[in-house]
């Protein structure tokens, strides 16, 4: 499979990979999958996606050759190969994060290496082909267990993982309300494991209603259809008494339709991440002090938040307003035994009807301004 | 409309996974105090560079294996290396990357046309599977382009 510019792929000889370090194998692929991840690499979504690339992070196969430090496989044997190639012995490896290897991917920090999908996660050749080199093969492949069906085990290279993660990342508790935005492989995944973490309740969100029917059949949850409902969002505050969910996994990203504006800027024209519409009504449609778990794929952007990278990065957003009633009692002793000194955070103090000034002097951190405070005037008598 | 609330016996595994402890970091990081290491690791043998591999400029060497597949090259190789001198945070970067990347798909078809091959736009977007599946489809396309080529070489011939 041979990358020639968005929308354009064909099919074309190349090389035979060869073994390049002594913990490589070549694997002769059985099967693989094109991810949903794989059409933001297609529609040319992915910076540094070069012409001429081979896609595909999900396939098993048989391992043909072996470099000198390969001891975990051997030749003949028919692997799963997970989609990061991870070095298993890095920081990052050490701690469980094979997705964020340190060792695999010179042309970028915030992602680890991944099979066929750009150079910006490393630039290796994927198992959209005949042949494939894999790094790390005492880490990542993983002899198919005899008895397992070998479909069964091409959805473990990704699919499976990631549904998985996203509801274990929801930190799903007993008897939550669980929303997955998109009913791809992964969302489905996605809502079937929340049952296993013990959701009461698990909702999809789709547009399409063969997805819809597919995964109310296998989650054997409740599918709507976001064009059906009205707003979605609204939908959702209704239908779980006006709280929101308790969870909501985004497992679309950049491709989402549903809203004109995030189509043009996002996808069309890719002034931000890609189309950020399932994110902003998972934040939207959760409860407040509920988790949003993230497994969609979102590009660079310049105009928000990098989400991409959150993801990417595997970082932990925690996030809300002051509880001030909770805080107070113990914030209280800290100032009374001089631990505190709040008042010194105040450098201006403004008359009320200069409030303009004052605002406009704190907004533009003018004389070094930290904490203005207004004063009215029948404080001053 | 459905309420599963309270009803889990057709779900198979219902529960199995649950943990009380499960907070949204403790699944993902298994905690060893790795963390502080930084690049203390014990660093697998080192790949050779055998093709222009561009690097990070947040991170101080290559990683230890790496990807291949197609180097930079051509003008599109020379705005990814201007590419590369910005940071990942910075759209010095990525704006680039991108330009390099539609710069990359005229260079592969020079490339192509170069070695004789006209390549077959109609197949390799796979509009073949339209005929099957999206004719309806696949005939507003075609009329579409035919429309837009028919008005844009009216124009060129009144303008002359």
């Amino acid at each position: 499979m041979n990358y020639r510019g968005p929308s354009r792929v064909r099919v074309t000889h190349k090389p035979m990979p060869e073994i390049q370090h002594p913990s490589d194998a070549i694997v002769r692929v059985t099967r693989s999958c094109i991810c949903g991840s794989d059409l933001h690499l297609y529609n040319g979504l992915v910076p540094d996606t070069r012409v001429g690339s081979t896609f595909g992070h999900e396939f098993i196969g048989v391992v043909e050759e072996i470099g000198s430090d390969v001891t975990k496989v051997k030749v003949g044997d028919t692997v799963l190969v997970p989609f990061n190639v991870a070095c298993g012995e890095c920081a990052f490896c050490k701690q469980g994060l094979y997705g964020n290897c340190h060792e695999s991917n010179s042309q970028a920090t915030a992602v680890g290496g991944i099979f066929g999908y750009s150079h910006t996660a490393g630039g290796f050749d994927g198992g959209q082909a005949e042949y494939v080199r894999v790094p790390y093969a005492n880490v990542g492949p993983t002899v198919i267990p005899e008895g397992m069906d070998h479909d069964d085990a091409l959805l473990l290279t990704d699919v499976v993982p990631t549904g998985y993660q996203a509801a274990e990342m929801g930190g799903i508790k007993t008897g939550d309300t669980v929303v997955v935005f998109g009913a791809g492989p992964v969302g489905i995944m996605a809502a079937k494991c929340a049952w296993l973490f013990g959701a009461g309740r698990v909702i999809v969100i789709d547009k399409l209603e063969y997805r819809l029917e597919f995964v109310r059949n296998y989650a054997q949850c409740e599918a709507y259809n976001y064009e059906s409902v009205g707003d979605p969002v609204l939908f959702l505050k209704k239908t779980t008494d006006w709280f929101g969910a308790d969870v909501c996994i985004d497992a679309v990203g950049a491709d989402a339709t549903g809203n004109a504006l995030q189509t043009i800027t996002g996808r069309k024209l890719m002034l931000q991440a890609g189309s950020a519409t399932a994110l902003h009504w998972a934040i939207n449609s959760v409860k407040k002090g509920g988790i949003v778990s993230v497994v969609g794929v979102y590009g660079p952007t310049d105009n928000l938040v990098p989400i991409g990278n959150v993801l990417n990065k595997g970082l932990t957003i925690r996030a809300n307003q002051a509880s001030v009633k909770r805080l107070l009692p113990r914030l209280i002793e800290h100032i009374q035994a001089g631990r505190l000194d709040p008042k010194a955070l105040i450098t201006h103090r403004f008359p009320l009807e200069e409030a303009a000034e004052a605002y406009h002097i704190f907004s533009e951190k003018l004389d070094n301004c930290i904490k203005p405070v207004l004063i009215p005037p029948s404080a001053r008598l | 409309m459905e309420n599963t609330t309270n009803n889990y016996s057709h779900i198979k595994g219902w529960g199995i996974d649950a943990d009380p402890t499960n907070e949204p970091t403790h699944p993902m990081k298994h905690y060893t105090g790795d963390d502080h290491k930084r690049l203390n690791w014990e660093r697998p043998p080192l790949q050779p560079e055998t093709v222009e591999i561009l690097k990070s400029n947040e991170r101080p060497n290559l990683s230890a294996v790496l990807g291949t597949s197609v180097p930079p090259t051509g003008l599109s190789g020379a705005i990814r290396r201007y590419a590369f001198k910005y940071s990942e945070s910075s759209y010095g970067h990525w704006l680039p990357l991108l330009l390099a990347d539609r710069v990359n798909v005229v260079e592969g078809l020079i490339d192509d046309l170069k070695q004789g091959h006209i390549p077959n736009i109609f197949a390799e977007k796979g509009w073949k599977a339209d005929l099957k599946y999206n004719p309806k489809g696949l005939a507003t396309k075609v009329l579409v382009t035919a429309l837009a080529t028919t008005a844009v070489l009216a124009y060129l011939r009144r303008k002359k």
